[in-house]
């Protein structure tokens, strides 16, 4: 007989579990903005330039987070300067930015002398590699996130509609906008050990893209894009176990497998409209985007 | 003495690059009093609006509304109404959510809606007659109910000053006559209104004050004396072969 319980006999996955948990929370909750800004590309910028943190962590011997933390917060903001002062667009602003970030990681890491630590593993994910500490440090995070959008889902949510009007009634949008990319970046820190930089973006993009679906009001819409994101990593993850298979990949499959499901719900209702329509397009491109690797 | 005025504009010059929108702009607007802007497209009558409503800075003289700069006002002092809202129709809101973001500059961290928000939203919608369609999907609205969802917004705003964007132009007649009663009924309650529009016909039921604007201000007054004038008719004539309708 199987135990189906077999994964949670071990420690290291009973940690990964609850990881797991926090990070599909997190990020596909901070996905519903992503998805209504049209940001989908800001995740994958993040974290790859997140990299350079690490590497650079790596060479100090200081700790992942703070190098993580470090490089990526510096770039959420470098990017949202150079977007409100350069005239630059946001997309062409987290295009010059997560490349230079990404290139001085991996030309720091060219010039180490080879050793036994892989570096590659942030590439991927490794979250059977979630250590008590880590534990720590996602659950904590994830609760600061989680009570940063609690206090500012209003203004975040008029900005991310009607910025113009939001910000003629008083609403300091750009307070809103800086705030956003700083959670993005904790959000993305904190999501890199469980399915890797190349892997991020999806996790934050597809179970919004997918709740977006299924419902017309906001707060449906970031419920159910949670709950996506929770199924999806937990039960990647449990799946992952079973499939002797990568956990991050596991993952971002199943976070697609319920975008198809969601999407052919909405089909059978008729009314997949246009603008989602679109939306879902978006999604699905950022899902099978693994090629900046 | 300064801060008695609802609105304060001295000097003002708004450049875009090179361009020259606006150019030594004077005018004042006391409490109670609707103002309408003429003037033909490209005039500068929106980069006016946008320029009290604290949107576009001034590349020389000052903007005080109630004696302040526009960006240190109280949160939702200023209700404004764009004349194009740029917003993505597909967005997860309904009508009733759209109204209630009136009252998101006022509300604190973690802050519900109170009575006093809810009653406000609740006033609105029935103000412009969009009950029937509180629940409804914005993406499901005709254009003049569009207008009519953002006017409200600004209405349940409360605001101590409101800025209206040509709200007239592409709306149908009975949506048109509904917003000028309710104008007029906020105006009578003392609210100021900055309101752009190309429809000079109705000038005078709309306006206590006109004000023609082509980069500078050709003419303000009473809507007939200023319709009387000429500055009127150059504008009329400007209007008309450079295209009356958007």
């Amino acid at each position: 007989m199987i135990d189906l319980l077999a994964p949670l006999h071990y420690d290291f996955m009973q940690r990964a579990f609850v990881a797991a948990f926090v990070v599909g929370a997190l990020c596909s909750g901070m996905g519903t903005y992503v998805v209504l800004r049209k940001l989908s590309f800001i995740g994958d910028g993040l974290a790859h330039a997140s990299f350079a943190g690490i590497v650079i962590a790596y060479i100090r011997g200081a700790s992942y987070w703070s190098g993580a933390a470090i490089a990526t917060i510096l770039t959420a903001l470098a990017i949202g300067f150079v977007h409100r002062r350069a005239r630059v667009s946001l997309d062409t602003a987290i295009g010059v930015l997560f490349t230079a970030a990404f290139a001085l990681g991996i030309f720091l890491m060219s010039r180490l002398p080879r050793s036994g630590v892989d570096l590659s593993n942030y590439l991927f994910g490794d979250i059977l590699g979630v250590g008590p500490n880590d534990l720590l440090y996602v659950v904590v995070l994830g609760v600061a996130v989680a009570l940063v959008v609690g206090a500012l889902w209003r203004p975040l949510l008029y900005t991310s509609f009607d910025p113009v009007v939001a910000q003629a009634a008083g609403v300091r949008v750009w307070f809103s906008d800086y705030a956003l990319l700083v959670v993005l970046a904790v959000t993305i820190i904190v999501s890199v050990q469980l399915v890797g930089i190349v892997l991020v973006a999806a996790l934050l993009v597809t179970p919004a893209a997918a709740a977006a679906l299924l419902t017309k009001r906001f707060v449906r819409m970031m419920l159910l894009s949670g709950a996506f994101g929770i199924v999806s990593s937990v039960g990647g993850l449990y799946a992952s176990w079973w499939l002797r298979a990568s956990s991050g990949a596991t993952i971002v499959l199943s976070a697609t497998l319920l975008f198809f499901a969601a999407l052919a719900i909405s089909a059978a209702r008729g009314r997949a409209p246009r603008g989602t329509g679109r939306r879902a397009r978006l999604a699905m491109r950022d899902v099978e985007r693994d090629d900046l690797f | 003495m300064t801060g008695t005025l609802a609105v304060e504009v001295h000097g003002l010059a708004v450049r875009y690059d090179r361009v020259v929108a606006l150019d030594g702009v004077d005018f004042s607007l006391p409490r109670g009093t609707a103002l309408g802007i003429v003037g033909p497209n490209g005039s500068g009558k929106s980069t006016l609006l946008k320029a009290i409503a604290g949107l576009v800075p001034p590349s020389q003289g000052v903007v005080r509304v109630q004696g302040r700069a526009p960006r240190d006002l109280a949160p939702g002092t200023i209700g404004y109404v764009p004349q194009i809202e740029d917003v993505d129709w597909h967005f997860p809101v309904t009508v009733r959510d759209v109204v209630a973001m009136g009252r998101y500059p006022r509300l604190g961290p973690f802050a519900r809606l109170s009575a006093h928000d809810r009653s406000a939203v609740a006033r609105a919608i029935a103000a412009l007659d969009l009950q029937a369609l509180a629940d409804r999907h914005i993406s499901e609205l005709s254009g003049g109910q569009q207008q009519r969802t953002f006017v409200a917004r600004a209405i349940a705003q409360e605001p101590a000053l409101l800025l209206l964007d040509e709200p007239t132009t592409g709306v149908d007649a009975a949506t048109e006559d509904a917003l000028l009663t309710l104008v007029r009924g906020l105006v009578a309650d003392g609210l100021p209104v900055v309101m752009t529009t190309h429809d000079l016909d109705r000038a005078a039921e709309w306006f206590d004050r006109l004000v023609v604007v082509d980069r500078r201000i050709l003419a303000d007054g009473k809507p007939d004396e200023v319709l009387a004038s000429g500055a009127y008719a150059g504008i009329r004539e400007h209007t008309h072969t450079h295209g009356h309708l958007r």
